[in-house]
């Protein structure tokens, strides 16, 4: 048990430690930007004053090492700052679109773990039959296939074609649970559609890699079903690999939804960064980078972590 | 793909053997492909198809990359193949030149992030020490942050333009071409025959080039087709949200974005860009999944 605790301790500080190393990174690209980021921003109109009050506004009169823990201790206590765009308050412009972020990630994982976890088990009981390889064939084109492109497609099938949803999901704070599931439904859709390939890929392997153990050999030599050694002698071992599958790809979802986001003008974090990009509003770049990376450093890591409490080995040592 | 096998592998012999070798092997590896599954020689078929397009878009178009030719959104038709995009500049031209932007610009930042992560990897391997530890560490945060956004930041602070696009996807697609390089590195540098050079004197850029890569290579290869898929498909998202390659230029991912709203009205011809996309990386992919098979299987037969 000690050992373990050890184990999950030091995964925890390597986290932590990543997360302070990528802080570093997001603060500290704009001194790589060449030239004076307030002279870039105010370009052409940019007088002296104007530049000094820029500079004394963002706190670039002071040494780096100061402004970057300024910044650390601002964005803990979540307050972003103000957007270089339309000095509104990004904290303000974040909060409902990382709710609605959220939202349909969760919104996608409920869709996509069970149904890929089912059709995995489907594809290894019943493995090189027909269903599998067209499972392998289809699984293996939708992984190519870019998130725009399934999107798009689902836009002609379900709303153009047969009118069952609305292609655009703008949903608002107002908006009731029912309606929001309604609207973000072909969102949701899209990010099941990519993110289950690679779920059940990873669920079938996992499971054949068990099936090939000298255990479930006996148990085949003693007589039982497929069905009785997939589901009680396969499944509870395979566990570890695949609540790893899961988490990292809700990880992935998480970074997923920039490009669905556009497509569906879903009001979510995604659109904020991509519409910052292009304004280079770099505050809300940064805001929005470190609520990513942090969720999606957070999600690997309890990744790590649940696939290390869920091994046997570690939690029976010797 | 095929042919990239061939002249990679084409490269490494011909150093040390007479050509005949190389034109044996191009007949090994025909014989080889008149054997691979339907998907394969589709996937090769269409590789094939796409390079052609790519090599001689201006040869078979009679429209120029962004010249106006017609009103906006015209309907398929006689003059227009595939009608015309939203300034009426013929969508048939513009696929065909798409396919030469696209794919030189995923292929040239799969090249950099081979040559920079392959190179990265197998000194680490070879050398270890401090410059292993250096270069692992550095690779373990660039990986944990995810990709897109980083590349977003990173396109917020230097701008939009095609070299930074590059070069920031091919360092941020290194590290998993390193990961491997070096894990597949690793494996070799403790052979015999590496040290007996290593005894003999030769100097690193021997060892590594003359011992080590040929021995890596296979998985290598097979890494390449993939990541390119994956380059491929960030660059065109990337164009898909306007940060990418900018206009004029043709380009499959904005071409998408400009004419999306076509879609609405149920017209595909938006969609032909995506699905240009979508064919290209699937028969990369059953391409390397066979190639895959392949060299796990003579693996098994030594």
């Amino acid at each position: 048990m000690f050992k373990l605790i050890k184990i999950i301790a030091q995964r925890l500080g390597l986290g932590l430690f990543v997360l302070f190393v990528i802080s570093i990174i997001i603060a500290g690209g704009v001194e790589l930007l060449p030239g004076d980021i307030c002279q870039e921003l105010q370009g052409q109109a940019a007088t002296k004053e104007t530049v000094d009050a820029c500079r004394r506004e963002l706190g670039l009169d002071k040494p780096v090492y100061h402004r970057y823990f300024i910044w650390l201790g601002d964005m803990l206590r979540g307050d972003f700052g103000v957007s270089l765009a339309n000095g509104r308050q990004i904290a303000e412009l974040i909060g409902d679109r990382a709710l609605n972020t959220f939202f349909l990630a969760i919104y996608a994982a409920v869709i996509a773990v069970p149904l890929s976890l089912t059709l995995g088990l489907l594809a290894a009981l019943y493995r090189n039959s027909i269903y599998d390889r067209a499972v392998n064939i289809v699984t293996l084109s939708s992984i190519s296939f870019p998130e725009f492109f399934v999107a798009y497609i689902l836009i002609i099938v379900f709303s153009v074609n047969l009118g069952w949803f609305p292609s655009l999901s703008n949903v608002s704070p107002e908006t009731t649970l029912a309606v929001k599931l309604y609207k973000a439904f072909l969102p949701a859709l899209t990010l099941t559609l990519v993110v289950v390939a690679h779920m059940m890929r990873m669920t079938r392997a996992s499971i054949i890699n068990l099936l090939a153990s000298p255990y479930i050999e006996m148990a085949n030599l003693k007589g039982m079903t497929r069905r009785h050694i997939i589901l009680k002698h396969a499944l509870p071992n395979a566990w570890a690999p695949i609540v790893n599958v899961i988490v990292i790809n809700l990880a992935y979802l998480i970074v997923g939804v920039v490009v669905v986001e556009v497509v569906f003008v879903y009001p979510g974090l995604g659109q904020l960064i991509v519409d910052s990009v292009q304004k280079r509003d770099i505050p809300v770049v940064q805001a929005c980078c470190v609520i990513f990376a942090a969720t999606y450093i957070i999600l690997n890591l309890t990744a790590d972590i649940l696939s290390i409490v869920t091994n046997p080995r570690l939690l029976h040592p010797r | 793909m095929s042919q990239e096998i061939d002249s990679t592998v084409g490269q490494t012999a011909d150093a040390v053997a007479p050509p005949t070798r190389r034109e044996r092997r191009l007949s090994d590896a025909l014989k080889q492909l008149k054997k691979a599954p339907m998907s394969a020689k589709f996937g090769v078929i269409v590789i094939l198809i796409y390079f052609v397009v790519a090599l001689f878009a201006p040869l078979l178009t009679p429209y120029g990359e962004s010249e106006v030719v017609g009103v906006e959104f015209e309907e398929w038709g006689e003059e227009f193949i595939l009608g015309t995009d939203n300034l009426g500049r013929d969508m048939l031209t513009r696929l065909l030149y798409g396919a030469r932007n696209t794919i030189g610009i995923a292929l040239i930042t799969t090249i950099l992030a081979f040559l920079i992560g392959g190179v990265g990897g197998i000194l680490a391997a070879t050398l270890g020490g401090w410059l292993d530890q250096v270069f692992s560490r550095v690779v373990d945060i660039l990986m944990a942050i995810p990709a897109l956004i980083f590349a977003l930041l990173l396109l917020t602070i230097f701008g939009t333009s095609i070299p930074v696009l590059v070069l920031v996807i091919a360092v941020l697609d290194s590290t998993r071409v390193y990961r491997l390089a070096r894990a597949v590195s690793l494996n070799v540098v403790v052979m015999d025959f590496v040290e007996a050079a290593r005894l003999r004197g030769e100097g690193l850029g021997w060892i590594t080039l003359k011992e080590v890569l040929p021995n890596i290579m296979p998985p290598l290869v097979a890494e390449f087709g993939l990541r390119f898929c994956f380059v491929f498909l960030t660059i065109a998202s990337l164009s898909f949200l306007g940060l990418g390659l900018q206009p004029p230029t043709a380009d499959w991912g904005s071409m998408v974005r400009d004419n999306a709203t076509l879609i609405t009205y149920g017209d595909i011809t938006p969609l032909l860009p995506a699905a240009a996309i979508a064919l290209l990386t699937v028969a990369v992919n059953f391409v390397v999944d066979w190639f895959l098979h392949k060299t796990s299987g003579l693996r098994d037969d030594q």
